[in-house]
């Protein structure tokens, strides 16, 4: 027997409501392919270019159910921004990361739209000039890309470097932002 | 040493199993009392499932939890009348899997028993769990549901 559309719907917004969520999420449809966003009561917490349900489970806890209503303001920011009509998220932010991890990711999060930084002037940033490497490998994991720009850094020469999701993902992200 | 089966994502088991839990509840409540029930079941597998320490028989599971609310349901609820379905004619003693259908007619631990095991493929382990008795109960509800199921629908014609 098939779920009656309103009865499915009714049941994911109760998991909700009740708290019985370690995450809701959503696929999104943007340029660069579709992405998994999840979001707990706290605010958004991952944001994934691979739609991988398991890897969200196994970072967050078993409880996670797709709610597409609770990841509908994300999904509309998302969506001006390709558009070219946001420049900065305004979202609540649930960061899941360990100190020097998040001290990385708050310090980025100052590098405006459009804009670049290097390795090394994150590093000098957060107060740890020879850390460039360690910065790397903090922003190569990092939880919830695009929201938290970690496009926008790059080597000491201008070259790309490295990203998670994929070097023409972070081309085309700094072309949308008109720095390519 | 067996490895232990990993639990599932929410979404996945709930993805798995919603549709036919909502039909076993159809079976035994009636539509408009079987979507309740649906989401209380669902709701509950929810909150029990960090508590799960393997992901085995994760359908015999869900299938327990429903089984507790329906009863707990049909203890409450006053019989309706002009619910029985029509039946098809055919000669012969028909087989156990054509019965389940028409367990409707049953009290509701054969019932629950007979739909179970016919409709649903449980073993009588997980239906005596389901049931909050023994697997022998279990096999005795059903084979009596199945008894009463011929006397009133292929014995009688």
């Amino acid at each position: 027997m098939s779920i009656p559309a309103e009865l499915d719907r009714g049941f994911r917004e109760a998991a909700v409501t009740e708290g019985l969520l370690d995450a809701a999420y959503d696929l999104v449809e943007t340029p660069l392919g579709t992405v998994l966003v999840a979001a707990t009561d706290r605010g958004l917490c991952r944001l994934s270019y691979a739609a991988d349900v398991d890897a969200l489970a196994a970072a967050l806890g078993p409880r996670v159910l797709r709610v597409p209503a609770q990841l509908d303001e994300a999904r509309r920011q998302l969506d001006e921004y390709f558009a070219g009509e946001r420049r900065d998220f305004e979202l609540p932010i649930d960061l899941r990361a360990a100190p020097f991890q998040r001290h990385v990711l708050q310090e980025l999060a100052r590098v405006p739209f459009g804009e670049l930084a290097t390795y090394g002037e994150l590093a000098r940033r957060i107060g740890n000039p020879r850390a460039a490497r360690a910065v790397g490998g903090a922003l190569n994991r990092n939880p919830i890309p695009i929201v938290f720009p970690c496009h926008r850094v790059v080597g000491a020469s201008g070259a790309l470097v490295g990203y998670a999701g994929g070097l023409d993902r972070k081309r085309a992200l700094l072309a949308l932002e008109g720095v390519l | 040493m067996m490895e232990p089966m990993a639990i599932p994502p929410f979404e996945r088991f709930y993805e798995s199993h919603a549709g036919e839990v909502l039909g076993y509840l159809t079976r035994l409540l009636g539509r408009e009392t079987a979507e309740d029930a649906w989401q209380e079941t669902f709701l509950r597998a929810l909150r029990g499932y960090p508590q799960l320490r393997h992901g085995r028989h994760l359908r015999a599971w869900v299938f327990t939890i429903a089984t507790r609310i329906a009863l707990d349901e049909r203890r409450r609820a006053r019989p309706r009348a002009g619910e029985l379905p029509d039946l098809p004619v055919t000669d012969g003693a028909p087989a156990y899997a054509e019965l389940a259908p028409y367990a409707d007619d049953l009290p509701q631990t054969e019932r629950a028993a007979v739909v179970l095991r016919y409709g649903y493929d449980l073993d009588y382990a997980q239906i005596g769990d389901a049931l909050g008795s023994s697997a022998q109960a279990a096999r005795q509800a059903a084979s009596s549901g199945v008894r009463r199921l011929r006397r009133i629908h292929v014995d009688s014609r």
